[in-house]
């Protein structure tokens, strides 16, 4: 018998970057907040201590940081008419566990997405035509635009301390900034990150070849840094240990280095670790959400009421929680109705490796210490005639030369014996590589259920995971492949390795943990679950945070677009918290 | 939960899984796997024989490691291959560890192998595979060029390391190439990994790519673009008896009285793991 517990104003389900943000802003306004965290408590000191954080085999290869796929994991197939099999050890995504969430070990790669990004279908169809969609591409607008979300980035920005140069300010762009990026309010809160031998190639290359390559926006400070909320955060060192890792220094922003310090401090909020929820309960009617259900590490099941329930897990838990919860209308492929599960995605990647002439001392970096051409991003050139929409960017990231992973040897390199020792001792320190990061549209069979064989450790069936690439991402990923190659030729190399990424999706190497939709936003209850707001549309006091929420996947990390758009939501819950009400009638 | 009854229920569900393995059908292979086989593979894992580092593998299976470790990263002019750098004794070691057990891998039935993009598939831990592994590649070889692995030509050696990476050997349920992709990870991991876990010893790997061990600050250096980057190599567990000043130790742990060097101690020891769901792996010795 799950014993209860007294009611809170606001329930948070996770502990990680929309949660400290929802409870900062919640617990200003005055309401009582209580995060659920399934992982343990976490902190720079001494969980990510430069005495040990700095391990490659134990979290970034054995992954003592992400979450078990024994307590939960998801089955996953292709095409619906396969069988899913259960993913059983992580690969091509990490999602985290503990205090933070997957904002302790990112990389801090910080984007705002294009203003045609949040009009993807009106836009595209306007310039190129109905025809320009393919059928089975179900593409939508976001329901909100650059300009109404532009105050949000600018908060979250000055919140994490992001370093970088703006390309326009107001509409008058910004010489040594991205000439395509929407227009902000003002500068980058920090100056860009020093620039390493590898970046500086990139840089003079793609100018060679008449593109326009600028600092990458990223969350590791250039200086130190007090933030928005009077956290003092240290000036990066460049250790090359942030993606995977925890950051030792107060450089990278994370919960624990941006939020935690001032939250922690707060008598109406609290948090309880390794529990995890397991429901989401509702009224009889089925239109108002009473609480959750949460079971501890001794498997005790608690029921914990709330005014009001704000799903901030990551991507694929939330909507596993509404599935499992029965909230909402399960998504259906064939009858192509229902909403929760529709339009998963995530990105096509492709990587060129190049050997350089000259020594690039690779272990010198930092997660988000990167070039970048944004010229074939989003909608950032013409598509005419060139077979897809869409688009991505390509970058040199020098986030480290870690040993066991970190190696771009050349084509044609022995892969064991003396001719592989050969190679890495010749060309360690000599390599590095680009990354191609398009983005990925939303497809009527990219969905995700409940798989009816395979049960997680609370007894819950699995979700289940369709998903493939489409012939649309494939010409994008081509298209931006060869341009990055086209780059590479023009670095003084010794070597060029190009890997497009062909054929069906694996769930086995990793790619990125950029997993988004199956709780969409939009202006539409059928194709949406959430509002422009981030509001169920069933259930006025339930919200789902994060990349969830996404229609469709842009070229770009999401992780600043997630964080934007949970301080705009924090604004629409403080409305609501006056005046209980949909905050969009339907 | 105490954290003593979390290390039972870690252990517990190893040998569940070895359990699961022997009782029901697997949709893989046509293969029997006999049970005694098994077991021995789960009982194994907490068997220390009076060693520091943890111990695995059977004897016989350990020549066969180190034989084929020897052949995967040679010794040659370049420098140390994988014996000298310790990745028999490193891969021994996780294999008895948390990795070899599969701890915090999902295991549960039914097993069906599935398409490549599916992942692995096996109802076998890490430590299985090595075991069913090895044993299947001995019995090939002697059958097939009347010798184990380990007593076979250099040649011979790699013509069968070779075949085991195409896929070409059968090794009953396990596919050749996944235990030949296991074989190669963690050959690759002992050679490149931190000292502290037994492998890369006297920074073997390390100082055949140049790179010096993790350290914490380069803005300094960050700008001095081309040119080599030359400090003692260190170790999450200090320095090896290479002449280095203490302010290069990251850790600042190693001081000795005058000390201009320090040396990393002979035992290892590893803290205990508490992994994300609680669950806890005890403390160890390497």
């Amino acid at each position: 018998m799950a014993k209860k517990l007294p009611e809170v104003d606001v329930v948070l389900v996770g502990f990680g970057w929309t949660a400290s943000v929802i409870a900062q802003e919640l617990t200003e306004a005055g309401a009582n907040v209580l995060a659920l965290e399934r992982g343990g408590w976490r902190d720079t000191v001494p969980d990510f201590s430069v005495t040990h954080i700095q391990d490659e085999l134990r979290y970034a290869v054995r992954k003592q940081i992400f979450e078990e796929t024994q307590r939960s994991t998801l089955a996953f197939r292709n095409r619906p008419d396969q069988l899913a099999l259960p993913m059983r050890e992580l690969g091509s995504f990490l999602p985290a566990a503990g205090v933070g969430g997957a904002g302790v070990h990112w990389n801090g790669q910080n984007w705002r997405f294009l203003p045609t990004d949040f009009l993807v279908r009106s836009h595209n169809e306007q310039r190129y035509g109905k025809k320009a969609i393919p059928a089975d591409m179900t593409i939508q607008d976001w329901g909100i635009t650059y300009e109404q979300l532009e105050p949000y980035y600018d908060k979250w920005e000055y919140l994490c301390g992001i370093s970088g140069k703006a390309g326009n300010i107001g509409g008058k762009i910004q010489p040594g900034g991205n000439p395509f990026e929407g227009a902000r309010r003002r500068e980058y809160p920090l100056p860009p990150l020093k620039r390493c031998a590898a970046t500086v190639l990139f840089d003079k290359a793609a100018r060679e070849v008449g593109l326009h390559p600028f600092p990458a926006p990223a969350a590791n400070t250039s200086k130190p840094y007090v933030n928005s909320l009077g956290v003092q955060m240290g000036q990066c060192t460049f250790c090359g240990y942030c993606e995977w890792f925890g950051c030792a220094n107060y450089s990278k922003a994370s919960p624990q280095s941006t939020i935690l310090p001032v939250l922690l401090k707060k008598d109406n909020f609290s948090f309880r670790t390794h529990c995890s929820v397991v429901r989401v309960l509702t009224d009889s009617a089925g239109k108002r959400a009473t609480g959750v259900v949460y079971v501890d590490q001794d498997g005790k099941e608690y029921i914990q009421p709330a005014q009001m329930v704000v799903l901030c897990a990551f991507a694929h838990h939330n909507v596993h929680l509404l599935l499992v919860s029965k909230i909402g209308s399960p998504y259906d492929p064939a009858s192509q109705t229902g909403v929760v599960g529709r339009n998963y995605a995530y990105q096509l990647s492709s990587d060129v490796n190049v050997t350089c002439k000259e020594r690039l001392n690779p272990f010198m970096g930092a997660g988000a210490l990167g070039q970048v051409v944004d010229d074939f991003n989003g909608d950032n050139f013409d598509h005419t005639g060139k077979g897809f929409i869409g688009g991505g960017y390509i970058a040199l990231w020098n986030t480290g030369g870690r040993p066991i992973l970190q190696e771009y040897l050349p084509k044609g390199t022995p892969k064991w014996g003396g001719g592989w020792k050969k190679a890495l001792h010749e060309d360690y320190l000599y390599s590095t590589h680009m990354q191609c990061h398009g983005g990925m549209m939303s497809y009527r069979n990219n969905y995700l259920d409940l798989d009816p064989t395979y049960t997680d450790d609370y007894g819950n069936p699995l979700l289940r995971l369709t998903f493939d690439f489409y012939d649309n991402e494939h010409a994008m990923s081509k298209f931006l492949t060869d341009h990055a190659t086209d780059i590479a030729k023009a670095i003084p190399n010794r070597g060029i390795n190009s890997k497009p990424r062909k054929g069906h999706y694996s769930i086995v190497p990793y790619q990125t943990t950029h997993n988004t939709g199956g709780a969409a936003m939009g202006n539409d209850p059928r194709t949406s679950f959430v509002n422009p707001f981030l509001q169920s549309w069933d259930i006025p006091n339930l919200w789902v945070m994060g990349s969830s929420v996404f229609p469709q996947n842009p070229g770009y990390n999401p992780t600043g677009t997630v964080g934007a758009l949970a301080f705009w939501a924090a604004d629409a819950m403080k409305r609501y918290i006056r005046n209980p009400q949909p905050l969009v009638q339907t | 939960m105490e954290p003593h009854d979390q290390i039972e229920a870690g252990q517990t569900r190893a040998t569940d899984a070895c359990a699961s393995v022997s009782r029901r059908s697997f949709l893989i292979g046509a293969a029997f796997v006999s049970s005694s086989l098994l077991l021995g593979g789960c009982g194994g894992g907490n068997s220390t024989r009076g060693s520091a580092a943890p111990r695995f593998l059977e004897p016989g299976e350990r020549n066969f490691v180190r034989a084929a470790v020897d052949r995967l990263i040679p010794a040659d002019a370049l420098g140390a291959g994988a014996v000298q750098a310790g990745v028999d004794v490193f891969i021994d070691a996780q294999l008895a560890g948390p990795f070899g057990q599969a701890v915090g891998i999902f295991m549960q039935a039914p097993f069906h192998l599935g398409d490549t993009e599916q992942g692995y598939q096996l109802p076998f831990t890490p430590a299985q595979v090595y075991r069913l592994g090895i044993q299947r590649v001995d019995e090939h070889c002697t059958r097939t060029l009347g010798s184990a692995f380990a007593q076979l030509k250099p040649e011979q050696q790699d013509k069968i390391l070779h075949e085991l990476e195409d896929g070409k050997i059968d090794l009953g349920e396990i596919p050749s190439g996944d235990f030949f992709g296991l074989l190669w990870k963690n050959t690759r991991e002992g050679f490149l990994a931190d000292p502290i876990y037994g492998g890369n010893r006297d920074f073997a790997g390390w100082k055949l790519i140049g790179y010096n061990g993790p350290r914490y600050n380069y803005l300094d250096d960050i700008g001095n673009y081309g040119k080599p980057y030359e400090r003692p190599y260190v170790s999450l567990g200090g320095t090896r008896p290479v002449m280095c000043r203490l302010s290069d130790s990251p850790t600042g742990r190693f001081r000795g009285p005058g000390c201009e060097y320090a040396h990393m101690p002979a035992k290892v020891h590893y803290d205990a793991l508490t992994t994300t769901t609680g669950k806890v792996w005890p403390a160890g010795n390497l």
